[in-house]
């Protein structure tokens, strides 16, 4: 059986509908489920992502996942061995290739597993049935953030980046959720691909259950490109992308236990709920939101300095997770930290204290420019002073000295 | 005069129970605001910081007469929670919560408009009428009345400007922090709306940041409807394409949402954009 037996289990419930979707259950069972985190969004892989596309009833290429080429025992004809990475790019970068047979296949998956893929490695290879392909067809679904609702994207150019096909060849269909996707909406959709009457209806299906999971699911993204119409007039998910909205995982405990490839500061910083973006200069900064984080790495700029890395503590200016972030600056080794709290109803003091226990107790001698704003900053500026930091009491002027600092 | 909160707004916090509900109901009646009820499912009959609290918005209306809420309940129940806001008949709903699902934020947003209610948030800090009334978490000593009605998508870099324009001896209107998710219950052109009719209100600060195109809408509507000065900042122009900049809006993705693109918008449709937030004041003079 095409199963790869060995691998951890995780236990997911899915429908049997058809004889296909025992094989991909059989993968989704057997085989380690792939994700990342990244930031809050998290990307599927492909053949995840097609596991959840025939959970919602859209029909996907037969496949199976391997890790070696020893467990590939036999394909059912001419197949596809897709490398398994979240980047696009992966055809260009030699990360698709066909297989005619089983050896061909175990060279295939040989040369694919451990490629690197512009940063991304892939660990996994997807040997999926070939197509009969007569038409490539985009299909999509994603968050219109102007119009504040789903956006139903359709485009009879499928199978290239949908980035470069021209907008009249794009329809874009919002989805007023008081409304849902209704039969009119995709009679427009049908239409506009221009499909013959034996394919409109189930492209219609298609539409209806691309929304509909995008809702259950919390996907931010859904893409199918292409969406094959093959020569015998089936439309199949030729590849598939899904995005989840991390900030849903609370109702989907089945997408939670994703293991996350990121370096380990990256990892110390997303256990702390810290936002860690590493840049390529030297000036480390800790600030408190996102819109002040990105004003100080702009700020710094503008006085000739470059910031090395962006660590943002959230709303929050809890002196204990001031603390840890001091702790990861260390760690990623920069020349000067910034640090820029404006606290709302937080004790500055309290702030500075967490600051003062994290030098003492990690030692760090990097110089500290430190601005804090709130409740008893005077206090808390006096307490750093002493501590041997550079106070500042505006952010331009922290900015300032911090770039000083770097370029010296 | 001022904006969506002044002198009759009375809130109901949802969730006062919590430490940030009960923090912040204390700092928002310190501002001077009514905060006339909370809410806590279980908690009906306690009181916080001697404000009484009910099992449900319902009951806040009835008793006291609640026109504005203050959403702090964890993001799973937060829609649930905004839901019941606009179901008992609250014209103003501020979301403080952030991690709220993406897909809960546009089922909110789409009712709320269809049923006229203004939603401000999630992932905000509020709104604050200096010498009137504050609906958040926005600090309350960086504020002082005067005529600059302020907008922004940030949190924290909201206070450092109007830190910025208190300190320069001007003041504010109205400062309402829209929220930095991908969708939001306002956007800038709503609220440009209001300080372009509000009496009060003499001179725009907006405040952006990358991402998204809210920023390229609010330059057209500038452009087309707001005749008052109006000055920009936007966070972000040294932010790398591709990464997350902790906001789940403020990514430069497939090369739209970029600070030179908004920046760009801004000023074809005559506002003056700021190269540091410190400056945002300066240039509020000068118009």
């Amino acid at each position: 059986m095409l199963s790869t037996p060995f691998l951890s289990v995780v236990i997911m419930k899915l429908p049997l509908e058809t004889a296909w979707l025992v094989i991909w259950q059989r993968i989704y069972l057997t085989t380690r489920l792939g994700a990342r985190k990244g930031g809050r969004q998290m990307k599927l892989f492909e053949y995840r992502a097609k596991a959840i596309l025939m959970k919602h009833g859209i029909p996907v290429p037969e496949g199976f996942v391997v890790t070696s080429p020893d467990q590939i025992r036999r394909i059912g004809g001419p197949s596809m061995v897709k490398a398994q990475v979240l980047i696009g790019g992966r055809g260009k970068a030699g990360g698709i290739k066909p297989a005619g047979n089983v050896d061909e296949a175990r060279k295939a998956v040989a040369s694919i597993i451990g490629m690197n893929i512009r940063g991304c490695v892939a660990k996994e290879a997807l040997i999926e049935r070939m197509l009969d392909v007569a038409k490539e067809l985009y299909l999509g679904v994603t968050i219109d953030r102007s119009r504040r609702c789903l956006l139903l994207m359709a485009s009879p150019d499928g199978g290239m980046d949908i980035e470069s096909v021209s907008e009249d060849r794009i329809l874009m269909l919002p989805i007023d959720p008081l409304i849902g996707f209704q039969p009119f909406m995709s009679r427009k959709v049908v239409s506009f691909m221009g499909l013959p009457e034996e394919q409109s209806t189930e492209l219609a299906r298609t539409c209806e259950r691309l929304v509909q999971l995008a809702i259950h699911e919390d996907a931010e993204l859904v893409e199918i490109n292409p969406l094959v119409v093959t020569k015998d007039g089936r439309l199949v998910a030729g590849d598939a992308k899904i995005t989840i909205d991390s900030d849903a995982l609370f109702r989907h405990p089945e997408f939670d236990k994703f293991e996350e490839e990121l370096t380990s500061l990256e990892a110390k910083a997303k256990q702390l709920d810290i936002a860690f973006v590493q840049l390529d200069g030297n000036i480390g900064v800790i600030a408190n939101g996102a819109g002040l984080t990105m004003a100080t790495l702009d700020s710094i700029n503008m006085f000739g300095g470059k910031a090395g890395v962006f660590l943002d503590l959230g709303g929050t200016d809890d002196p204990e997770k001031v603390k840890s972030a001091m702790v990861l600056m260390k760690e990623a080794n920069q020349k000067v930290v910034l640090l820029n709290i404006f606290g709302g109803i937080t004790k500055c003091d309290t702030v500075a204290k967490g600051v003062l226990e994290a030098i003492e107790t990690e030692k760090i001698t990097t110089p500290i420019v430190a601005r804090i704003k709130g409740v008893n900053e005077d206090v808390a500026r006096d307490m750093l002073k002493d501590a041997g930091m550079i106070p500042a009491s505006g952010l331009s002027e922290a900015a300032e000295l911090a770039s000083k600092e770097s370029l010296r | 005069m001022a904006i969506l909160v002044d002198n009759k707004t009375r809130v109901v916090v949802q969730g006062i129970t919590g430490y940030q509900g009960q923090a912040h109901s204390r700092a928002m009646m310190d501002f001077g605001t009514q905060v006339v009820a909370g809410t806590s499912p279980g908690k009906g009959g306690q009181e916080v910081n001697g404000v009484p609290v009910f099992e449900s918005v319902a009951d806040a209306i009835s008793e006291k007469r609640a026109n504005a809420s203050c959403i702090f309940v964890p993001a799973p129940f937060c829609k649930d929670a905004a839901l019941e806001a606009i179901s008992a008949g609250i014209k103003i709903v501020v979301i403080i919560t952030e991690h709220l699902p993406v897909h809960d934020a546009i089922h909110v947003v789409s009712v709320a408009r269809a049923k006229g209610v203004t939603v401000i948030g999630p992932n905000c800090p509020g709104l604050a009428s200096p010498g009137k009334a504050k609906v958040g978490i926005l600090p309350n000593k960086i504020f002082k009345q005067g005529d600059v009605g302020v907008v922004s998508r940030s949190g924290t870099l909201t206070y450092e400007i109007v830190n910025a324009i208190t300190e320069d001896g001007r003041g504010q209107s109205t400062c309402v922090g829209i929220g930095g998710d991908r969708v939001s219950g306002t956007g800038f052109t709503e609220i440009l709306e209001l300080f372009e009719r509000d009496k009060q209100t003499k001179k725009i600060a907006l405040v952006g940041e990358i991402g998204g195109t809210a920023e390229e809408e609010a330059a057209a509507y500038v452009k087309d409807s707001v005749k008052k000065p109006v000055v920009a900042y936007i966070a972000g122009r040294t932010a790398p394409p591709g990464k997350r900049m902790g906001h789940a809006g403020a990514i430069i993705a497939r090369g739209r949402g970029t600070a030179e693109s908004k920046i760009k918008a801004l000023e074809a449709a005559g506002v003056r954009v700021a190269e540091l937030p410190t400056d945002v004041p300066k240039l509020l003079g000068e118009r």
